[in-house]
C-alpha cells in the first residue's frame, strides 16, 4: 500500500527536466530545467499565476507532469514519502476537529503502514517534532486557535514527523506580521542543519536576497536561477514581473503585486 | 409519593416495551442512529449533506423494483436498497470526477430523475399510497427479527471499515494534498467511503426512509461538531445524540401518535437547536 524506494544518493534532491505543465489549456509551466543539492534553501519568486504552485504539485508528485520530468534522488515523486507540500493556510478548513498534535501525527500514516495504529515511538517523534518548532505547550490545542504563524510552525512539523527531506513550502510567509515571519525565517535556519532541502514560494524579493541560498525566478518559464545578486536584476525582474515592478532611485525594487495566492 | 411517580414513570417506559414490534423498533432506532451518527460525521465535514440526501432518493427505483418483484415482501428490500445505494453511488462519484458540469448539478440530475423514476415504478400498483409513504418517510415499526439482523451486520460492518481506516479517512478528509504526498490511494479511499455512505443509507432505509435520511446522517453529526473538537470524541457524541433521539422520537411517537421517522427527526432537530443555542450564548458571554 505505501510505496518506498530507495534513494540514489549520487543523484540530486530534485532535478527538474524539460518540464511542461498544461493547466485547462494554457500553459502553467513550460520548459523548467533545474536541480537542487541536498540541503539548500531555494525562494522560488514569480508574480500570481506564475505557477509556483503548480511547480510544487509536480514536485511533490501530486499533479502529473505533462512532459518532461521532475526525479528526486534519480526517481520520480510518486514513489517517495520524503516530499512534504505545506500547503497554505488560505486552503485549510481551520474548523476541522483535530488537534495539533493529530495534525503532525498525520506525517507519520506512510510509516505506521496499512491497518497501524500509532506507538509510543511515533507519539515520541510528534512531541519532538513539536518541540523542535516551539510548540510543545499547545499539542492539545484545536488547530483554529492558534496564530497564522504558529499554523506554520505545525504543518513544519508535521513534515518534520513525515520525515521529510525535501519541504515544499507554499506562500508561508503571506498573512504574518513581521515577528512570526522573522520567528519562521530562523527556523528555516535550524531546518538546514538537519539537512533537510527547502523551497519556499515567496512574493517578497527582499526576503528571498537575504534569507536563501538561491533564488529561483518563475514567470510560466524560468526567468533565472542563481544566488541573490545574480538573480535580481532589473532586466530578469521585469522579465518575471512584467509591468509590475518599479525601481526606485535607492535601488530598492518594489512589485506591485497585491494578492496571495496563484 | 416518590415512589408513586417513579413507578408511574417507569409503567410509562415499560409498557409499550410488551409489544414486541417496539422492542424491534428501538433496537434498529439505536442501531440505524449509531451507524449513520458515525458516517455522517465524515458527510458533515465533507460538506456531502447534498450527496447524502441525493443518494438516499436515488436508491427509490431499486426498491420499487424489487418491491414489484416481490409482491410485496418486505424482506428482499434491503438487499435492493443496498444494491441500488452501492451502485449510485460510486457512479454519482465517477460522473462528478468527470468535471463537464458542476458536481451539485450532475448530482442533482440523476438525483430527481432516478426519484422520479422510483415513484413512477410504484405507482404502477394500486395500493401504492401506503407503500410509497412507507420507503419514504420509513416504517420503523414494521422492522422484522431478519431486517434487524441485516441491519446488525451491515452496520457493524460500516462501524469496522471505519475503525479499520479511521487515520487514512481522517487524512483524505483533512489534506488531500498530504494523502496524495503520503502515497495512500486516495481514490480507493474515496470510493471506500462512498461505498459505507451508500450501505448506511440501505441500513437506514426502513427506519426512517429515504426523505429522512439526510436528518440521520447530518444532524446528531451536526450538534456533536458544535460541542467537540476532535473528530473520535465527535463520532461518539454524534453517536450518543443520534440513539438517545431514535429512542425517545419512538416513545413520542407511541404516546403522542405521530408517525415515527418525523417523531426520531423532530427530536434529533431540537437536540441540535437547544445546542446551537446554548453554544451560542455560551460564545457570546
Amino acid at each position: 500500500m505505501y510505496p518506498h524506494v530507495h534513494h540514489q544518493t549520487d543523484r540530486p534532491i530534485l532535478e527538474v527536466q524539460r518540464l511542461t505543465v498544461h493547466y485547462e489549456e494554457r500553459r502553467a509551466l513550460d520548459d523548467i530545467s533545474f536541480h537542487l543539492h541536498a540541503g539548500e534553501r531555494v525562494a522560488v519568486v514569480g508574480p500570481n499565476g506564475a505557477g509556483k504552485s503548480t511547480l510544487f504539485k509536480v514536485v511533490a508528485g501530486v499533479l502529473p507532469p505533462g512532459s518532461g520530468s521532475a526525479h528526486v534522488y534519480g526517481s520520480g515523486p510518486g514513489g517517495h514519502v520524503c516530499i512534504a507540500y505545506l500547503p497554505q493556510r488560505s486552503q485549510v478548513d481551520w474548523r476541522f476537529p483535530v488537534s495539533v498534535a493529530d495534525v503532525v501525527m498525520m506525517g507519520r500514516i506512510a510509516k505506521l503502514g496499512f491497518l497501524g495504529w500509532p506507538k509510543k515511538s511515533d507519539w515520541a517523534f510528534v512531541h519532538r517534532a513539536l518541540e523542535t518548532v516551539g510548540m510543545e505547550a499547545l499539542s492539545r490545542r484545536q488547530i483554529g486557535e492558534l496564530s497564522g504563524g504558529q499554523q506554520q510552525r505545525m504543518f513544519i512539523a508535521r513534515a518534520l514527523a513525515q520525515e521529510a527531506e525535501l519541504m515544499l513550502m507554499d506562500e508561508p510567509l503571506a498573512g504574518l506580521d513581521a515577528p512570526a515571519q522573522d520567528g519562521l525565517l530562523l527556523l528555516l535556519g535550524d531546518l538546514r542543519q538537519r539537512g533537510v532541502t527547502v523551497m519556499v514560494a515567496t512574493h517578497d524579493l527582499e526576503q528571498a536576497a537575504r534569507h536563501f541560498d538561491r533564488i529561483l525566478l518563475l514567470n510560466r518559464r524560468l526567468v533565472a536561477f542563481g544566488p541573490a545578486g545574480e538573480v535580481l536584476q532589473p532586466e530578469k525582474l521585469v522579465a518575471a514581473f512584467g509591468g509590475r515592478i518599479q525601481i526606485d532611485r535607492a535601488g530598492q525594487v518594489l512589485v506591485d503585486d497585491c494578492c496571495h495566492d496563484d | 409519593m416518590i415512589a408513586a411517580m417513579t413507578i408511574e414513570i417507569l409503567n410509562y417506559l415499560l409498557d409499550p416495551l410488551e409489544y414486541a414490534f417496539m422492542q424491534r423498533g428501538l433496537a434498529a432506532a439505536v442501531m440505524v442512529g449509531v451507524v449513520c451518527a458515525v458516517v455522517g460525521a465524515y458527510v458533515v465535514l465533507r460538506g456531502m449533506a447534498f450527496f447524502g440526501d441525493a443518494l438516499a432518493h436515488t436508491i427509490l427505483p431499486g426498491v420499487a423494483v424489487g418491491y414489484l418483484l416481490g409482491g410485496g415482501a418486505r424482506e428482499p428490500l434491503f438487499w435492493w436498497a443496498l444494491g441500488t445505494a452501492v451502485a449510485a453511488s460510486l457512479g454519482i462519484g465517477a460522473i462528478t470526477r468527470g468535471g463537464r458540469i458542476k458536481e451539485d448539478t450532475a448530482i442533482g440530475v440523476i438525483f430527481a430523475g432516478m426519484f422520479a423514476l422510483g415513484i413512477a415504478i410504484i405507482s404502477t400498483v394500486r395500493s401504492y399510497a401506503v407503500d410509497l409513504s412507507h420507503f419514504l418517510f420509513g416504517d420503523i415499526l414494521g422492522v422484522t427479527g431478519e431486517g434487524l439482523l441485516w441491519m446488525a451486520v451491515f452496520g457493524g460492518l460500516a462501524l469496522l471499515v471505519i475503525a479499520a481506516f479511521y487515520k487514512e479517512f481522517l487524512v483524505i478528509s483533512f489534506d488531500p494534498v498530504l494523502a496524495a504526498t503520503l502515497r495512500l490511494p486516495v481514490a480507493l479511499l474515496n470510493n471506500i467511503l462512498l461505498a459505507l455512505i451508500a450501505i448506511t443509507v440501505a441500513v437506514a432505509m426502513q427506519a426512517v426512509g429515504v426523505s429522512l435520511m439526510v436528518a440521520m446522517l447530518v444532524t446528531p453529526a451536526a450538534t456533536a461538531y458544535l460541542l467537540t473538537r476532535r473528530l473520535q470524541h465527535m463520532m461518539a457524541l454524534a453517536a450518543s445524540f443520534a440513539a438517545f433521539s431514535g429512542v425517545v422520537g419512538l416513545y413520542v411517537s407511541y404516546y403522542v401518535g405521530i408517525a415515527s421517522g418525523s417523531a426520531i427527526v423532530l427530536t434529533a432537530t431540537l437536540c441540535f437547536g437547544l445546542v446551537y443555542i446554548l453554544q451560542t450564548k455560551k460564545r457570546n458571554s
